[in-house]
């Protein structure tokens, strides 16, 4: 196979075997471009990983996407538990079943059958002559194995079953069907399976695992071997919620994003003019503070700047409720109510605490994918770091990240500091390298007293003003001032006042 | 009597030597055992796969003693006499006998 004229960070599909896209969300992003076609995939998982749910909806994406039927056999839950189980996604089996376009082989012990006598040789000619029935009665082009676990379990001698799992992966490929066969992994860091069955469906292998964590457990899935392939490596984080499992790649979408030249107005002149002309488009601006440095004030000049230039803004709230953001608003002369009536604004206050980060980002896709604004504020970034481990909060802003700038939209996330005057902190070595620029709020030490300082510390792709501005909250929204008179001190938080 | 009389269904793909053999067994077993009194059936599942799917066979052969209760089911080629009376329940009547 010629495989040596692609760069590593395309998808080769060309030069490998051809894929088919799962459907899963972020999946075929992950290995990309789906799975290898008319051959069988493994999917490996500790129990409780979500292979179960993963296999259904790869099957229900080819029924609802593609109008292709699928056959799932079901060596551990009963058909009747599947359906059960699975109709909470949305997952409506009985109707596919109906309509020929799902049909079961039903692979586990009969209800009234009690542990299996062997005496001489066998072989497993009888699951494979149903798959076989089961395909071509439905036509199938995609098939689900869950789990082959159980065959291990069931049957003596695992040599003996690994032989005919080999000849069924064989009869699968002949088939032409693509099948996901899961199975169990010892543990979620042995990249062992219990069985030792890679070897066997070796075409690609995909990692599922479920890590104990001290707030929530943390899913995530891997793509561990893509044979013709490049892929994305490492762990990226999945949820599983209503829609099924939803996986957030990390990296794969940072690299190609496009860029523009567009300027996005701040909501303040004088800001815009220290940016040389406001925000890019396709950019994601921090705004970092201390408690009451005037970041959320920051954040609703630049609705206000969404509303005046005709954009459709989108503000996530993790600190403050809806009413406290309303009226401090209106004390700024910002009226968010009438932005919201003319469909320019949409506001969504949650507790950081309400579900886990991957669910968070999930459901802020769904609302970009639903509203389409061209500017989202999050208002804390920082809240976040309350409910998750630094790493996680760090995919999680990397995904946030990439999410808005493919979409190209202006973003703008607040980052509480716990210094009133210094300039890094950890969170900020998180997550600066990340966004494009950084305006800092610092509460400015003068000898007559203590006064707001603004500085546009970084702005990516662009000059901007560097001198550090005094800073004013008013009825009428942020007045931006002068430059302090000594140009040097906000970082280090001393300012000469002559 | 209806009641003693047994039914044994084997599930199988080819009529291999082995199997040949397993048929042969089977069936001086039940005339050994069972006087006579049963059915014995032998199914192709390729050429009636939804049988398979009924009973739910993934192994071949499959013996199922349907009759009488309860259903037994025995996996290989029952190169052993000895385990198929007692996976029949025979050999514990025998005994008492």
């Amino acid at each position: 196979m010629p495989n040596d004229a692609y760069s590593p960070w395309q998808s080769d599909t060309s030069a490998g075997i051809p894929r088919l896209e799962t459907g899963v969300p972020g999946v075929d992003d992950l290995t990309g471009g789906g799975i290898p076609l008319g051959r069988p995939t493994l999917v490996c998982g500790t129990s409780a990983s979500g292979k179960t749910v993963f296999t259904v909806q790869f099957l229900a994406a080819g029924i609802e996407k593609c109008d292709s039927p699928g056959v799932f056999v079901a060596f551990e839950e009963t058909p009747d538990d599947v359906r059960e189980n699975m109709a909470g996604f949305g997952w409506d089996i009985p109707a596919w079943e109906a309509r020929g376009r799902w049909r079961f082989v039903s692979a586990g012990l009969m209800p009234d059958e009690e542990e299996q006598l062997v005496n001489g040789n066998f072989n497993l000619e009888g699951l494979r002559v149903r798959i076989r029935y089961a395909v071509e009665k439905a036509g199938a082009k995609r098939v689900a194995l869950d789990s082959l676990a159980a065959l291990f379990t069931r049957f003596p001698d695992p040599g003996t079953v690994r032989r005919e799992l080999f000849r069924m992966t064989s009869m699968l490929k002949e088939m032409n069907v693509t099948s996901l066969l899961t199975t169990e992994l010892l543990q979620a860091h042995g990249d062992v399976t219990r069985f030792e069955v890679e070897e066997y469906v070796a075409d690609a292998v995909i990692m599922l695992r479920n890590h104990p964590s001290v707030v929530r457990r943390r899913r995530t899935i891997e793509v561990l071997k893509l044979r013709g392939g490049a892929h994305s490596t490492g762990e990226h984080a999945f949820s599983i919620s209503s829609g099924g499992i939803h996986v957030t790649p990390i990296g794969s979408m940072t690299l190609d994003q496009p860029s523009t030249n567009r300027r996005v107005s701040s909501g303040s002149k004088e800001l815009d003019d220290m940016c040389s002309g406001g925000f890019f488009q396709d950019s994601v601006t921090i705004v970092s503070g201390a408690t009451g440095a005037g970041k959320t004030l920051t954040a609703m000049q630049f609705l206000k700047g969404a509303a005046e230039a005709g954009d459709k803004a989108l503000f996530l709230g993790f600190e403050e409720s809806r009413p406290q953001l309303v009226r401090n608003a209106a004390s700024w002369g910002i009226d968010l109510e009438a932005m919201e009536q003319n469909d320019r604004l949409r506001i969504y206050c949650q507790l950081p605490e309400s579900v886990s980060l991957e669910q968070h980002l999930v459901s802020i896709q769904r609302a970009i994918d639903q509203f389409q604004p061209q500017r989202i504020v999050v208002d804390s970034i920082t809240a976040m770091k309350r409910v998750a481990a630094i790493d996680r909060y760090r995919d999680f802003v990397l995904g946030l990240t990439s999410l808005i700038k493919t979409r190209q939209i202006a973003g703008l996330y607040t980052s509480t500091t716990d210094d009133l005057y210094g300039v890094t902190t950890v969170t900020e070595q998180n997550i600066s390298t990340l966004t494009d620029a950084i305006i800092l709020l610092r509460y400015v030490e003068l000898d007559s007293g203590v006064a707001r300082g603004l500085t546009v510390l970084k702005m990516r792709g662009s000059a901007h003003d560097k001198s550090i501005r005094r800073f004013e909250i008013t009825g009428e929204g942020m007045k931006i001032g002068e430059p302090f008179n000594t140009p040097s001190g906000i970082l280090g938080a001393r300012v000469t006042d002559e | 009597m209806p009641d003693d009389r047994y039914m044994l269904k084997l599930y199988v793909t080819d009529i291999t030597p082995a199997i040949q053999r397993a048929i042969e067994t089977l069936r001086n077993l039940c005339d050994d055992e069972m006087s006579g009194c049963y059915d014995f059936e032998v199914i192709d599942i390729r050429e009636r796969p939804q049988l398979a799917e009924d009973e739910r066979i993934l192994a071949v052969p499959t013996l199922v003693k349907e009759l009488p209760p309860p259903i037994r089911r025995l996996i290989g080629d029952l190169s052993d006499r000895e385990k198929v009376l007692l996976g029949l329940d025979l050999l514990p009547s025998k005994q008492l006998g």
